[in-house]
């Protein structure tokens, strides 16, 4: 167990005490892992109506300053003067063999400003990355505190207007400033339409009350979270990703832009070149146990004779689809969709069929 | 005549004679969350003290069930291998687990009543 003391509270933490929360340790942070209606009915919920989860734990920073679209090129694989004031754009932040320090989403807010959330658990490595970039541009990079929250889920753009807040004109991976120090963009990580919404966390109970008072509205914790990314077929940085994996392998090309990847002067180009010119070993593909047993993180992959050839990063049980779903890496010329794989699960041999990762399909709302 | 004791571990027997049935308590099942699979031992199964007898799996994490004594598997639930929830809404009734017959009683003595077990996890 974690001590307990060392942990980072959450600004809300009182109020999700009072909600009933069964708190756990995540990223150095004590965090809500499930309230009084369980895991299964919090993810079910997500999906039917709409989920509040609260994510003040992962990082915002905000770059400032003439050079703000130079410095994120080089950063991160992204061509930040294609985006127009208001998009946001899931990237990376790779080292320089073009291994995965972490996920991220950047936006643009302004000709020289952007935001960028980050995972708890890299925020240090992170910023550290970034302020050592940061040395050679015109830029200015700062670490923004507020309360984060997501709303996820068929209602939540609903429940948001009787919040008073409409984002209504938001469309998937777009976002606006709607009030002073506010920030809110349609994206979220559990494939459902919804937002994620960065306030002061002095604005944030009075927020809160607002949302749950649409009775389409409950809190939902981290272990539901967690098990609607998984369904939804989204990569949780640590277990699918980390430095030991590369954009190529974990099959996250589309999150970088053509160009970008024939000429892009990002930080880890050249490794990242050399493993798309050579092709990758491995490959991220999505796996369904022909079991009701969940196959979990750490789970060795094997070949029908045996042989060792992939492992388990993600895996438990999908709420929503009514299996078990797993996320793993296996070797590049077996890993293709409708090949059979085996799992070793406590001794026992586990068929597993490779399949896309997105075993519930997404409901963003595109424009 | 039957009589119930409880594990550190959460695991709650109800004795009769020589035969033990063996479940989790409500406390664990909170902890535990969601239940959405449970392997089973072999009927005819030798367990000693401490073995892992049955798996229970939440969304989130795998968890042994360890027997609680010496023994041997005579019957295993079947109703919650197809319905793992039952563990979750039921513990100490229908979610019951496996019975074994105990082969020393006397290990019997080291384990908790209902009266120290609801102290245990005050």
């Amino acid at each position: 167990m974690s001590d307990q003391k060392s942990l980072i509270h959450l600004p809300l933490e009182a109020v999700h005490e009072e909600a009933g929360a069964r708190f756990g340790a995540f990223a150095g942070w004590r965090m809500p892992l499930t309230y009084p209606a369980g895991v299964m009915k919090e993810h079910q919920h997500t999906r039917e109506e709409a989920g509040l989860f609260d994510i003040s734990h992962m990082r915002i920073f905000e770059v400032k300053g003439s050079g703000a679209v130079d410095f994120l090129n080089r950063a991160c694989p992204l061509d930040a003067a294609a985006l127009e004031t208001g998009q946001s754009k899931y990237t990376l932040l790779l080292n320089d063999q073009a291994g995965i320090i972490d996920d991220l989403i950047v936006t643009r807010l302004g000709t020289d400003r952007f935001y960028i959330v980050a995972n708890a658990g890299n925020a240090q490595k992170d910023e550290a990355q970034f302020k050592s970039i940061a040395k050679d541009f015109d830029v200015t990079f700062e670490k923004v505190e507020r309360v984060l929250l997501a709303l996820q889920g068929p209602a939540a753009e609903d429940v948001l207007v009787n919040a008073g807040l409409d984002l209504s004109d938001l469309t998937f991976m777009t976002a606006v400033e709607p009030r002073e120090n506010w920030f809110a963009a349609r994206s979220g990580y559990t494939g459902e339409d919804g937002f994620e919404i960065a306030l002061p966390a002095d604005e944030a109970q009075r927020f809160v009350s607002s949302i749950l008072a649409d009775e389409r509205a409950m809190w939902i914790g981290l272990a539901a979270r967690d098990s609607l990314r998984l369904e939804a077929g989204l990569c949780l940085h640590g277990q699918d990703l980390d430095e030991n994996t590369d954009p190529v392998s974990a099959a996250l090309l589309w999150a970088i832009p053509k160009s970008v990847r024939e000429d892009g002067n990002f930080v880890g180009a050249e490794a990242f070149r050399r493993i798309r010119a050579e092709g990758a070993k491995e490959k991220r593909v999505g796996l369904k146990p022909d079991s009701r047993q969940p196959v979990r993180s750490g789970a060795p992959l094997m070949d029908e004779d045996g042989n060792s050839i992939g492992r388990v990063t993600s895996g438990g049980f999908g709420p929503s689809v009514g299996h078990p779903v797993s996320m793993g890496y296996v070797a590049k010329p077996l890993a293709e969709i409708g090949n059979k794989v085996f799992a070793e699960v406590r001794g026992n041999r586990i068929p597993m069929e490779i399949v896309s990762p997105i075993f519930s399909p997404h409901r963003y709302r595109k424009g | 005549m039957s009589k119930t004791y409880f594990t550190e571990d959460h695991e709650w027997l109800k004795v009769e004679g020589e035969t033990a049935t063996i479940g989790i308590t409500d406390y664990a099942q909170e902890q535990l969350g969601d239940l959405v699979f449970v392997e089973l031992p072999e009927t005819g199964k030798a367990l000693s003290k401490g073995d892992t007898c049955v798996v229970v799996e939440s969304v989130k994490a795998a968890s042994d069930v360890y027997a609680p004594a010496d023994g041997e598997v005579t019957e295993v639930n079947n109703a919650v291998e197809s319905d793992p929830a039952l563990v979750n809404s039921a513990p100490t009734g229908e979610g019951w687990l496996w019975k074994m017959k105990l082969s020393d009683t006397s290990q019997l003595e080291g384990l908790m009543d209902e009266e120290a077990y609801k102290a245990h996890i005050a």
